[in-house]
């Protein structure tokens, strides 16, 4: 079959983004052909910046060579100018009279730099700054010059003026308008920011007007340039002059096809023109009335556009927000979304001049809708995300300002400024991963994703504390490229595009009850799925029909399989259960035994009151069991861990109810019950909390007249304080709540989220209607547990008794 | 336990893809050792058995189509047992650290980068045979 003629005119990040999505979901259904005025293949231009600093070369910033279009079949035209579009005929032509023929053609022309209109811009000297050409020349004249102006002082004249700074010129920024990045900054960032880049060795003239730009001819209109003059009358000499004012679409092109344009290519929701068969992605285009000079929003019309080329027809682009993040070193800066104020705004701002730390949130109707950042940034991706999901933000208005990150985090010795930290700084302590690290793979490998940082470095892959630090030294690497990773509509894995809640509603409506007809109904992308979405969908399965999905052991994590904690030598740790961590002779005196017999090495009591025997052989499993004669502690699973208890009333002085006893009763209540991810519980008997319950997924308290239910505490990763629920008379009320708030987690977590991220996705307001003023809906959640539970049996009993006994045989051969 | 001489003289061409030259024949010794490891219906779909050989634990692979893989139970990263794994499609998840390794060729999916050793394996009349030697590419 004679395959679609598919041609892009323009080769720069948006484009071939494009291609690459197109590759990636039908790389056969054209013959492409790209045509690029420059005669580089396709470089990351964000990265021009590091590159006119010093810190990079040119060659580690190219992010398709020549090669790339080779092994994908994309006949390229480098140096080829497309003059016109011929409409009827289907076809393009070049400067130099190549001709190509096309069924479908992408525009992707990108943007001009805006020029200002002033008499001198075409002398010798006087530059933009856009492409490798222009970071050539700026880089050449730093070696011979050394006064350098550059006009404009929005985020890339100031990543100009820094790098020509530290090539050794002598640099004066000039700026029309009051403050440094108006569009992004507000007064008090700007000065600050302005601060530190005097301390560089900026000069910066504000609220300043560019005349005329003299040459060194007699009469000073030719030549290269000599100084540049302003409205005042006053003049500073330059032999360099970088004009950064902005940026236009660059329409031209599609203008002369014919094509609608208004301040850009005008574009549909999915990225077609008004001829049909024409799209347009970039810079060039206009969506929706807005034309984006950053590269975030460009990745996402090149998803969209993708999709439609390969005639999926279900992306649709619906605009950005965009955030801003400045590459200097050693500047931190982050700003999002509209901080211009107003009336009907509210503002939190913390402003510490002497420290360097600078940050204002704006609201409107308790939610975030703008952001500055300046000298902390490390919770700026935390904001962004807040602003884009418009997330209604009252419960946590308290201590909103204080980040994502103030407390409780391990691992990264405790470092909130990206920028600033040296490049031999550890930033992920669970993979010994340091900050530099993490920048050169950013660079060399061109990613642009946490998620891609992520499979390269390993940096935030584990327990995921870092993961702020990471996506700040991301931002600060590529700037406005970045985008905060997706969680709100995140899908479940790389099999699907499906997210986790459209997943489980499909379960229900459609009463689906094995994994592969999941797949099936859900158009899969994999054939049996993997590793991550498998036990997911097992999960939902098993949570949604209780007694009539069938489990799929293949599909578990080997723990949930072997019924016992894998460790780093293969060799598997148990842990029985002890409930509410009481134990008594018999008990203590067949651990004894078993640890003999089957020579285990090591005895340890675990954190949640209860023994842990460690380097088992897989083999020697169902013996253990049989002889412990005790019941599964799941320590292994995503289910009922530990329900840790303090002595309570029964012996203690000071205790006012009797925890222990209430411990044991909740822990047999909810023994056995599998969850998106583990699940632990206290009971202290009075306020003094001596079981730690306040770091739980549910911690009860007891007090004079009852109990206090706390929820969605944790006390791992990042330490959590559990927040109060409610506050109950009796021990059977504290079974119901407990139960009725597990059970809704059970049914509304997302796998592998714990109670204190369930809990902060749909807010502890809804939790409290759900739990404890829906007095109907609380008995119905606890019923539902009930039943999923009822008969639920012990897996090692059953496993001491000969279930599943291959699993724990070896073979010989 | 000894195949019958005609049995491995059907193995002697093998089509097996060996790393980094491609796909080419390799000659099967004549008198390799095959063992008889198990029925087919004893490893569950999507899963996996240990084999103690000589040359340590083996990990002897089915995926959704009836296909046996053969690796070294020795995750490339940190050793893990990948016998233990998750399997999809023609790979492994480690049960350790979560590397995907391909069921075969041995290779980690990049980014990562390793190799686990690699062992002939195949079904006759329902029944798993395993070579204890590892492949080498010649």
């Amino acid at each position: 079959m004679q395959k679609m003629k598919l041609v892009m005119i323009g080769n720069g990040m948006a484009g071939v983004r494009t291609l690459e999505e197109l590759m990636k979901i039908s790389p056969d259904l054209y013959d492409i052909t790209v045509f690029g005025a420059e005669p580089h293949a396709n470089y990351n231009r964000i990265l021009l910046s590091p590159v006119l600093a010093g810190e990079m070369t040119l060659k580690e910033i190219m992010l398709n060579d020549l090669d790339w279009y080779a092994a994908n079949n994309i006949t390229l035209h480098l140096n080829k100018k497309i003059v016109k579009i011929d409409r009827v005929a289907k076809k393009v032509v070049a400067a130099d009279g190549t001709e190509a023929e096309y069924d479908r053609l992408l525009l992707a022309t990108g943007s001009n730099p805006f020029i200002l209109p002033v008499p001198g811009v075409k002398l010798d000297g006087v530059i933009s700054y856009r492409d490798i050409q222009d970071t050539n020349l700026m880089i050449e004249a730093a070696s011979r010059f050394k006064h350098a102006v550059v006009i404009g002082g929005g985020l890339l004249g100031l990543e100009a003026a820094n790098g020509l700074k530290l090539r050794g010129m002598n640099v004066t920024v000039v700026h029309l308008m009051e403050w440094l990045m108006e569009r992004q900054l507000d007064r008090t960032a700007a000065g600050m920011l302005q601060q530190s880049l005097e301390a560089k060795g900026l000069n910066f003239m504000l609220k300043t007007q560019t005349a005329e730009i003299v040459g060194d001819s007699a009469d000073g209109k030719s030549g290269r340039v000599k100084s540049v003059r302003f409205k005042d009358g006053t003049e500073v000499p330059a032999d360099l002059v970088v004009m950064a004012v902005g940026i236009r679409p660059n329409t031209e092109l599609a203008e002369t096809a014919g094509l609608y344009c208004n301040r850009g290519i005008v574009v549909s929701d999915t990225m077609q023109t008004y001829d049909p068969k024409i799209y347009a992605v970039g810079e060039c285009v206009a969506h929706r009335g807005i034309a984006y000079g950053l590269v975030a929003p460009l990745f996402d019309m090149a998803k969209v556009c993708a999709n439609h080329l390969a005639h999926f027809g279900i992306g649709r682009y619906q605009g950005s927000v965009l955030s801003t993040k400045l590459k200097v070193t050693g500047i931190d800066l982050f700003s999002a979304g509209d901080f211009s104020g107003g009336a009907d705004t509210e503002e939190i701002v913390l402003h510490d001049s002497v420290g360097g730390v600078y940050k204002r949130l704006v609201l409107r109707d308790n939610r975030v809708i703008g952001s500055v950042l300046y000298g902390d940034t490390v919770d700026g991706a935390y904001y962004f995300q807040l602003l884009r999901d418009k997330q209604d933000i009252h419960e946590i208005r308290d201590h909103l300002m204080f980040g994502q990150s103030h407390l409780g985090n391990s691992g990264h010795q405790g470092q909130n400024k990206a920028a600033a930290m040296a490049d031999s700084m550890e930033v992920c302590g669970c993979n010994g991963v340091c900050k530099g690290t993490i920048v050169k793979a950013i660079k060399e490998q061109g990613l642009f994703t946490l998620d891609d940082v992520r499979k390269h470095t390993k940096a935030s892959s584990s327990c995921g504390s870092c993961t702020g630090l990471v996506e700040q030294i991301l931002a600060s690497t590529v700037g406005g490229a970045y985008q905060p990773a997706q969680t709100k509509n995140k899908p479940v894995c790389g099999c699907t595009e499906h997210t986790h809640e459209e997943v489980r509603r499909t379960i229900r409506e459609q009463h689906l009850l094995a994994i592969p007809a999941v797949m099936q109904f859900m158009e899969w992308g994999t054939p049996n799925g993997c590793a991550t979405c498998r036990p997911a969908l097992n999960y939902y399965l098993l949570s949604t029909w209780p007694h009539e999905a069938a489990d799929d052991p293949q599909s578990r994590f080997i723990n949930e399989r072997a019924h016992a904690n894998i460790q780093k030598d293969g060799t598997y740790s148990v842990v029985p259960r002890m409930w509410g961590g009481t134990t008594n002779a018999a008990e203590l005196r067949r651990i004894a035994d078993v640890v003999d017999k089957y020579k285990i090495p090591t005895v340890k009591v675990t954190g949640g009151q209860r023994m842990d025997l460690l380097g088992i052989k897989k083999e020697d499993l169902p013996g253990v069991w049989r002889d412990l004669d005790m019941p599964s502690g799941h320590a292994y699973a995503k289910a009922l861990r530990t329900v840790k208890t303090c002595v309570g009333s029964e012996w203690c002085r000071f205790g006012v109810q009797d925890s222990t006893n209430m411990g044991i009763e909740l822990e047999k209540d909810l023994w056995r019950m599998y969850a998106p991810h583990k699940v632990k519980l206290a009971v202290s008997g009075c306020p003094r909390n001596c079981a730690e319950a306040t770091i739980k997924d549910v911690g009860v308290i007891g007090v004079e007249s009852g109990w206090e239910i706390y929820v969605a505490g944790n006390g791992g990763i990042k330490a959590e304080v559990a927040q109060f629920l409610c506050k109950v008379k009796t021990h059977e009320e504290v079974l119901e709540y407990a139960g009725a708030f597990l059970q809704l987690y059970r049914e509304e977590g997302r796998y592998l989220d714990r109670t204190v991220h369930y809990v902060a996705r749909v807010g502890l307001d809804y939790v409290k209607q759900r739990v404890v003023e829906d007095a109907e809906n609380r008995k119905a959640l606890y019923a539902r547990l009930r039943f999923a539970l009822q008969g639920e049996p012990d897996p090692w009993r059953e496993r001491a008794e000969g279930k599943a006994a291959r699993e724990f045989e070896m073979l010989e051969a | 336990m000894n195949p019958s001489g005609q049995a491995a003289a059907k193995l002697a061409a093998i089509p097996l893809y060996v790393h980094g030259e491609g796909t080419r024949e390799m000659t099967q010794d004549p008198a390799q050792d095959w063992h008889k490891v198990c029925a087919l219906a004893e490893i569950p779909p999507l899963g996996a058995r240990v084999v103690k050989s000589a040359h340590g634990d083996i990990a002897v692979f089915r995926n959704a189509d009836d296909e046996v893989f053969a690796l070294a139970d020795k995750c490339p990263h940190k050793g893990g047992p990948l016998s233990q794994g998750i399997v999809f499609g023609r790979k492994v998840a480690c049960p350790l650290h979560g590397w995907n390794i391909g069921l075969d060729d041995g290779q980690a999916v990049a980014p990562d980068v390793g190799c686990a050793k690699r062992f002939a394996v195949r079904i006759e009349n329902g029944v798993v045979l395993l070579s204890i030697q590892p492949l080498i590419a010649a």
